[in-house]
């Protein structure tokens, strides 16, 4: 199995990371094969490993794991647009923000997956209500980041503009959105990591493809490693959108680093 | 370009009342004048100069431009503090930024820029971005920022505050280089009395807050300045006539500083 060298270059912790990684993987091996442990309930890595290649080569990892991404990134988009809109037009404008702000903190506190029984009597049962799940859930932290990218920038810059005469449109595009950029991915960060939990989490209770329905199906015919192949996906994609959206950040804001963890 | 500012008045609201910026002052600038505005720290000069480009409109008074901008030259260019640049341009953009808003096309601006930027000796930089700067570099950027576009009036907000005394040293005699070829006419803000004496024609001193125009000092040397007048007598007695005017507003804003600094620390003592 290629893990080393993937984790070198999905991991942004370098070579450390990977020696960490490494040595918890081996310990855990060799405990689940010592006589302390159940290896029916805590199968060892190689066991996993080998599961994982099986569905691999039969095609059904590839399956379940684009179910999975495909509604991550319809909810994605269908939450980080308005996201984006809103959280700037509340970022520049004290007036929105104080009228919008009580409901954005009312709603973001219920448990987006709560609304999946409202939303399937509206929207039936298909791949619709999921969806707008997942856009609810990447909703929230894409917009209170934009908002806070946007009023993070110093008044010093929009004065700077006016100064020189800029339009309404070139503040937009000079200052408002490079400006809020930075905290503009991280937003999108913790919504592509939410988006994925969120997903999981609903495909547990209401799919028939999908990581989350992968390991429901696993743990109802206790077929433990293929809960825990699931696991292992599950965080692998975490990963990469970090490693992803890190790599991205680096090339479109230049200006700006973010410590990488 | 010439200029005169009359009765200006500027107070701030507050949640509790207001506070008077400045209050109340009158005077003018000639065609091609260098003017220095030296006052105590508060005292309203940065204010001031936003009331002279317009970036905020006086609570009385009137500013008094004798032309506008015209021909892509703009009346007024404001030099900010150091972060006043964009950090997200680089060198060469933030530079180039204010012939971006005249509707200059690509390759003139990068070309007018980067005449300015080598002119300060940041060629090798003009692709960096701010933070990659010192902050001595990042001043000349904001300067030649404010050149390029050729303006009639420049204002500058202690363009060279922060720095320490060497590159300052260096960075006026630039100033001057650059100021002696344009032939606009300069507001210069500092706290530094020495500076205003050395680059002004004119020295306008203001009083603490709120700001009045508390006397004005010709200075009576020729141009182009040089920076070993800094051992002239005659610099020396202006600078002592301008302490003079300063001290005891400087004294009394130090004081209230001293006790507003421990009234605020008492609530938060356990």
């Amino acid at each position: 199995m290629s893990r080393g060298n993937g984790l070198r270059s999905l991991g942004t912790g370098g070579r450390p990371a990977l020696l960490v990684t490494l040595a918890l993987g081996v310990l855990w091996e060799v405990w689940a094969r010592g006589r302390s442990a159940s290896t029916i309930l805590f199968p060892p890595p190689s066991v996993i490993g080998a599961t994982l290649a099986k569905q691999a080569v039969s095609g059904e990892l590839l399956r379940t794991v684009a179910a999975t991404l495909r509604r991550l990134a319809f909810g994605f988009v269908l939450g980080g647009i308005p996201a984006l809109l809103l959280g700037l037009v509340m970022g520049f404008s004290a007036k929105v923000r104080a009228a919008v702000d009580p409901v954005v903190a009312a709603a973001h506190a219920i448990p987006k997956i709560a609304v999946l029984p409202i939303l399937m009597i509206l929207l039936g049962i298909g791949e619709a209500p999921k969806i707008v799940v997942v856009a609810a859930a990447a909703f929230f932290p894409l917009l209170i980041n934009t908002m806070a990218g946007v009023r993070q920038i110093s008044p010093i810059h929009f004065e700077v503009a006016h100064s020189y005469g800029a339009s309404a449109l070139r503040v937009f595009w000079r200052v408002l959105l490079p400006g809020s950029l930075p905290q503009i991915l991280s937003g999108a960060r913790l919504a592509l990591n939410g988006g994925l939990l969120i997903t999981i989490a609903l495909e547990i209770v209401a799919a028939r493809t999908g990581l989350g329905a992968a390991i429901w199906l696993a743990w109802q015919t206790l077929r433990v490693e293929e809960l825990f192949a699931a696991l292992v996906v599950a965080s692998l994609l975490g990963v990469g959108f970090n490693a992803t959206l890190i790599r991205l950040e680096k090339r479109i804001v230049p200006w700006h680093s973010t410590p990488e963890i | 370009m010439s200029f005169r500012c009359e009765h200006l008045s500027k107070s701030f609201a507050l949640r509790d009342g207001f506070v008077q910026a400045i209050d109340d002052i009158t005077f003018s600038v000639r065609d091609g004048e260098f003017v220095s505005i030296v006052g105590p720290s508060g005292c309203g000069k940065t204010t001031l100069l936003k009331l002279i480009t317009g970036l905020l409109q006086p609570s009385a008074g009137t500013v008094v431009l004798d032309t506008v901008g015209e021909n892509g030259r703009p009346a007024s260019a404001l030099v900010f503090q150091e972060h006043g640049l964009f950090p997200w341009m680089t060198v060469l953009e933030n530079v180039a930024f204010g012939l971006e808003t005249r509707g200059v096309a690509r390759t003139e601006r990068q070309e007018r820029a980067m005449a300015f930027i080598a002119s300060v000796g940041l060629a090798p930089f003009a692709d960096a971005f701010p933070h990659q700067l010192s902050v001595g570099m990042r001043q000349r950027v904001g300067i030649a920022r404010a050149f390029v576009t050729d303006p009639r009036l420049l204002l500058m907000d202690e363009p060279l505050g922060s720095l320490d005394a060497q590159t300052r040293l260096l960075l006026q005699e630039e100033l001057l280089r650059l100021w002696t070829r344009s032939r606009s006419s300069v507001v210069y803000v500092t706290h530094d009395i020495e500076e205003a004496v050395l680059l002004g024609d004119r020295v306008l001193v203001l009083t603490g807050r709120p700001g009045r125009i508390q006397g004005e000092i010709t200075v009576p040397l020729g141009r182009p300045r040089r920076l070993e007048y800094a051992t002239n007598p005659d610099v020396g007695a202006i600078k002592w006539q301008v302490w003079k005017m300063l001290e005891q507003d400087a004294r009394r804003s130090l004081s209230m500083s001293s006790t507003e600094a421990t009234s605020s620390e008492a609530p938060a003592a356990p």
